[in-house]
């Protein structure tokens, strides 16, 4: 029978919460790395018992943990991130120009095929991958060092690479998402990249249709069409049917289009999800009311999933990767909470319960659909 | 030998109890030191100074004596009494109470 393991990076350690295919009774274990902020954990889609996390703090720095038996045990690898070449600068909150230096790990993304690559994003914004299971991290330096990256500013987080999607049609294809440049393409690999922000507008900005220098939050895709991109700007949802060449908004009746996290149904590709938030100054959801809002035409008609979610009273934020759907049918969906919720809706939203109510600050949520 | 403490979250990294004792060649400084503590523990490279720079991180402390020696000089020699093992040489996180 079919399984789920959800993987919940909280402000104060990771969660491993398991379920059988009806996702009604759960297992939860945790925290690991309890007191460290774990940024995100994720399996490996080509061996599911290998996992990555990443676990930082501010008193002790960049931890990478690597797991090769599903979360019951854990091994510290590399934690090297090192800027290849001239360091460079970007744009600082000054206006100044300031040296890249790292920070922290934000996302990693394991290969779709070989469990021992995975890349890395990080704040100061580049792209790292390692080919030996996370011991050492190379940076691709094409994204860092393209023409544009003095223009790259910090957005309130940090200046952070926050998320990674691997092309499974195009091999070597890669979209990374950067707070505040913007979306990027690789497709040779990593090694050259562009700006891919045609159509964004952001009023924040000097130039509001600038090539660089949005605040992407996040994007997603689904796998059967890759071609086919959904984001989630720092306001504004917007689509992309040509690889991100050109962007359309589709915030439509949304109550409002500023957010963090967006995700696509596992087997409907124009099956969407976003958690609209009050404001860029007010991050909870708005009249104190947690709804998810679904749409099935691919963006602009969208409707409030709110049963089993708390209708007033209600403050909380959902960042950026604290979403995530699962692979079975009908398609589960997840996501974690600043008040330390994670909720799960087994029938694509319709309906939702919570699996824990009082975890740490949800960071991140993933799910691994386990046969 | 050479006693250290450590914070909990980095014997919990490390994998150790109590208090760690290195080898140290002389002269023993905070330098030497943490050279032995990383090369014995790889675990721990990064977390107490910078990888790249290998400054010590903000928020970690160098203790020992009952003095602070977190803004000594990494290369300045540590008192004798580290250097005898009388006294161990504290590595702390610093008191700050942090945001979150």
């Amino acid at each position: 029978m079919s399984s789920v393991r959800v993987l919940v990076g909280t402000r104060k350690g990771a969660f491993v919460l398991t379920s059988d295919g009806t996702r009604k009774q759960w297992d939860v274990s945790g925290p690991h790395f309890g007191g460290w902020e774990i940024y995100h954990l994720k399996g490996s889609p080509a061996d599911p018992n290998r996992l990555y996390a990443s676990q930082s703090s501010g008193w002790f720095g960049q931890v990478i943990q690597r797991s090769n038996d599903a979360g019951r045990t854990w091994e510290t690898v590399g934690n090297k991130f090192s800027y290849e070449g001239g360091v460079g600068t970007h744009l600082w909150y000054d206006g100044t120009q300031r040296p890249w230096e790292f920070a922290r790990v934000w996302h990693l993304e394991p290969s779709l095929t070989d469990p021992d690559t995975v890349y890395a994003g990080i704040q100061d914004a580049a792209l790292f991958r390692s080919t030996d299971g996370g011991q050492a991290w190379q940076e691709l330096t094409g994204l860092r060092q393209h023409t544009s990256a003095p223009a790259w500013q910090p957005g309130a987080g940090g200046m952070c690479l926050h998320t990674i999607l691997l092309d499974p049609k195009h091999p070597g294809r890669i979209f990374v998402a950067i707070s505040a440049a913007g979306t990027f393409r690789s497709d040779d690999g990593g090694t050259s990249w562009q700006p891919i922000n045609r159509g964004l507008r952001s009023e924040q900005i000097p130039d509001p249709t600038a090539e660089v220098g949005h605040c992407v939050h996040r994007i997603a895709m689904h796998r059967s069409r890759p071609d086919v991109l959904f984001m989630q700007k720092h306001w504004d949802v917007m689509r992309s049917d040509d690889a991100g060449e050109s962007w359309r908004e589709i915030s439509g009746n949304l109550p409002t289009d500023f957010g963090f996290p967006i995700d696509v149904h596992a087997h409907e590709p124009e099956t969407i999800y976003v958690v609209p938030i009050k404001s860029d100054s007010e991050h909870y959801v708005p009249d104190g009311k947690l709804r998810v809002y679904r749409s099935r035409t691919g963006g602009h008609e969208w409707e409030a999933l709110t049963r089993g979610l708390p209708q007033q009273n209600c403050y909380v934020n959902v960042l950026r990767d604290a979403m995530a759907v699962d692979a079975l049918d009908p398609c589960g969906v997840y996501f974690g909470t600043t008040g330390g919720q994670v909720y799960v809706s087994g029938d694509a939203g319709d309906s939702w319960s919570a699996i824990v109510r009082d975890l740490p600050s949800v960071v991140s949520v993933e799910v691994q659909t386990l046969s | 030998m050479i006693r250290v403490t450590l914070p909990a979250h980095l014997r919990t990294l490390a994998h150790v109890n109590g208090e760690v004792k290195l080898d140290v060649a002389e002269p023993v400084t905070q330098r030497a030191v943490l050279d032995a503590l990383e090369a014995t523990y790889p675990m721990l490279s990064g977390t107490i100074r910078d990888q790249a720079t290998k400054e010590r991180r903000a928020f970690i402390r160098f203790f020992a004596c009952q003095e602070d020696l977190s803004n000594e000089s990494p290369d300045a020699p540590l008192p004798e009494a580290v250097v005898n093992g009388v006294e161990p040489l504290m590595i702390v996180g610093a008191m700050a109470g942090g945001s979150r």
